[in-house]
């Protein structure tokens, strides 16, 4: 029995199979294209790799990314968590169809997503036509954006608080009721405060993808230089005009952010594990 | 035992009446708002001119190109993850070994990471511009702009999806039953195949759903690595960006409500699942 220091002794097989299986994978998609990614960073040097992302237009697009990502997961933040109360608490006609449909934006494709809203809200579209007597503009513009990150995010906030919704036990907000507490005292003193931790990985999961996303965005963003060019674009037409060291210069930006955020989600659950034992 | 005066039905546990009507109103709302009305938006756009246009456009070679090559690649990495899921599940929760918890980051970064990033670092591993890209081209292989790259593309998005499904599952069911089959003389891929794969099977079903979804959905990756070129390197979704860039509306849209009609079967089934056999699915439901 091949017990090393690494792997304590079991009886069950197949360690070596699953175990190389995994890291060929993991190698071949996954490591060696970031590896490649960070390697070109290395090659062209942090002077250099800063004097590439170091310009008005690149800030311009990673600083609309980050904006628009946080606007759309704190709207998602609120609604998300309206969402899942309903669903968990509440009994009403269609429940179950509401539940069912905010998969959608996990399952619809991000192009197809992208080009349905942005025949809504084009100033063609009815949509369009009923905010334009109010002077609002949503398509080509930065709220067309947030549209969008809306769509791709919502479920990932329902689905990270519907479960800790539906494991809360009555008694505590029973007790607090007891004790004298009016119904929203109980809702801000009790349940808010055990859904926190849930509500934040959600936020962070939805930040995260928000960051990155491309398919949906660009049909509806008008992609003005400047104004309204996200980050993931600004690397396509980098890649499109074969300039692959401003490409790997942005695309190493946003791989920081990501791993960042990574962190932070990771931050927050070993943090929530240790107050209340949820998520 | 308690005397609840009927006069005065004050709610304890639950919001009075007209504040739950009232958030009730406000979540449909917004569903209908934020999700049902993009999702009729695509049949409606795609019927505007009959149902015969619509089939039309999808009937043109270049549309069906697109639609084998979408089943293609779903095909060959949908399978892929699958194996690799049940492989990464079957480490992680039958045995305890050291960087346990930093390879389960790493199954999981590409959740976080831009599908835009994912191509650009494919293309900076085995485009024509790297050393190993040379060597690629010097022996007539052709990975970005071509087939491969599209299926690799696809893999590096849909990665985490069947893993991230088992392994609640398979850390729920423990390691005693497996453990009892080999007592009992099973081999270790009979007791695979009779004691745990049965126990996993719903969860298997649901994670391949959604990354089967995600596989013929996927845009932003393939697009980098695609090339875009018709007929041989379009994806229905890359097809749907080229032909509504055409100004061809109805075609764009006709595939749309393709892959849309696809979406809506993956969520029915999805929800079967979970009504039928919650109990046999991972307790967090995240995606």
């Amino acid at each position: 029995m091949r017990a090393g220091i690494l792997r304590s002794p079991s009886p069950l097989p197949g360690f070596g199979l699953s175990f190389g299986i995994i890291m060929a994978i993991l190698s071949i998609v996954v490591l060696l294209p970031i590896g490649a990614l960070l390697g070109r960073g290395l090659m062209i040097g942090p002077a250099d790799l800063w004097s590439m992302v170091n310009s008005r237009r690149i800030w311009s697009a990673l600083a609309l990314s980050f904006r628009a990502a946080l606007v759309a997961s704190l709207f998602n933040l609120v609604f998300g968590l309206l969402l899942a109360w309903v669903l968990v608490r509440y009994r009403f006609w269609g429940r179950r169809f509401i539940d069912a449909a905010v998969d959608l934006p996990f399952a619809l494709p991000t192009a197809v997503a992208g080009i349905a809203l942005t025949a809504l809200y084009a100033p063609n579209g009815p949509f369009g036509q009923a905010l334009a007597p109010l002077g609002i503009r949503v398509a080509y513009t930065e709220a067309g954006i947030w549209v969008a990150l809306v769509f791709i995010g919502l479920p990932f906030v329902v689905r990270t608080v519907q479960p800790v919704i539906e494991q809360l036990e009555p008694d505590l907000e029973e007790a607090s009721a007891t004790l004298g507490a009016r119904r929203p005292y109980t809702l801000r003193r009790v349940v808010l405060p055990t859904l926190t931790p849930a509500l934040l990985t959600g936020f962070a999961l939805c930040l995260a993808r928000s960051v990155g996303e491309y398919g949906s965005v660009i049909f509806i963003a008008g992609n003005i230089p400047n104004v309204t060019e996200i980050a993931p674009l600004l690397i396509v037409i980098r890649l499109e005009e074969y300039n692959y060291d401003a490409a790997a210069a942005i695309g190493i930006a946003m791989l920081l952010i990501s791993f960042a955020m990574l962190l932070a989600i990771n931050a927050i659950q070993v943090w929530s594990r240790r107050r209340i034992g949820l998520v | 035992m308690s005397v609840v005066p009927l006069s005065r039905p004050v709610p304890v546990t639950t919001e009075p009446r007209p504040t739950r009507h009232l958030l009730i109103g406000l979540a449909v709302g917004f569903v209908a708002l934020f999700l049902f009305a993009p999702l009729v938006t695509v049949f409606a756009e795609a019927l505007r001119q009959g149902w015969v246009a619509s089939v039309q456009a999808l009937a043109s070679p270049d549309a069906r190109s697109a639609i084998r090559l979408t089943l293609i690649v779903a095909a060959i990495t949908v399978p892929l993850n699958a194996v690799f899921g049940i492989a990464a599940a079957w480490a992680i929760t039958k045995f305890d070994f050291r960087g346990k918890a930093f390879l389960i980051t790493l199954i999981d970064l590409p959740f976080s990471v831009s599908p835009v990033v994912a191509g650009l670092a494919l293309i900076l591993l085995v485009g024509a511009n790297s050393s190993f890209g040379a060597w690629l081209a010097a022996n007539d292989l052709k990975i970005v702009f071509a087939f491969p790259g599209i299926v690799l593309a696809t893999m590096f998005v849909t990665f985490p999806f069947v893993a991230r499904e088992l392994i609640p599952v398979m850390v729920e069911q423990g390691r005693a039953e497996e453990e009892a089959a080999l007592t009992l003389g099973a081999s270790g891929w009979r007791s695979f195949f009779t004691v745990t794969l049965p126990n996993i099977r719903w969860a298997l079903l649901y994670g391949v759903l959604l990354c089967n979804a995600r596989a013929m959905g996927e845009f932003g990756a393939v697009a980098v690595v695609s090339g875009k070129i018709r007929g041989e390197t379009t994806t229905m979704p890359i097809m749907i960006e080229m032909l509504y860039n055409e100004y061809l509306s109805v075609a764009a849209f006709s595939l749309a409500a393709v892959l849309a009609l696809l979406a809506l079967l993956t969520l029915l089934l999805k929800s079967l699942l979970e009504w039928r056999h919650a109990d046999l699915l991972a307790a967090t439901r995240r995606h």
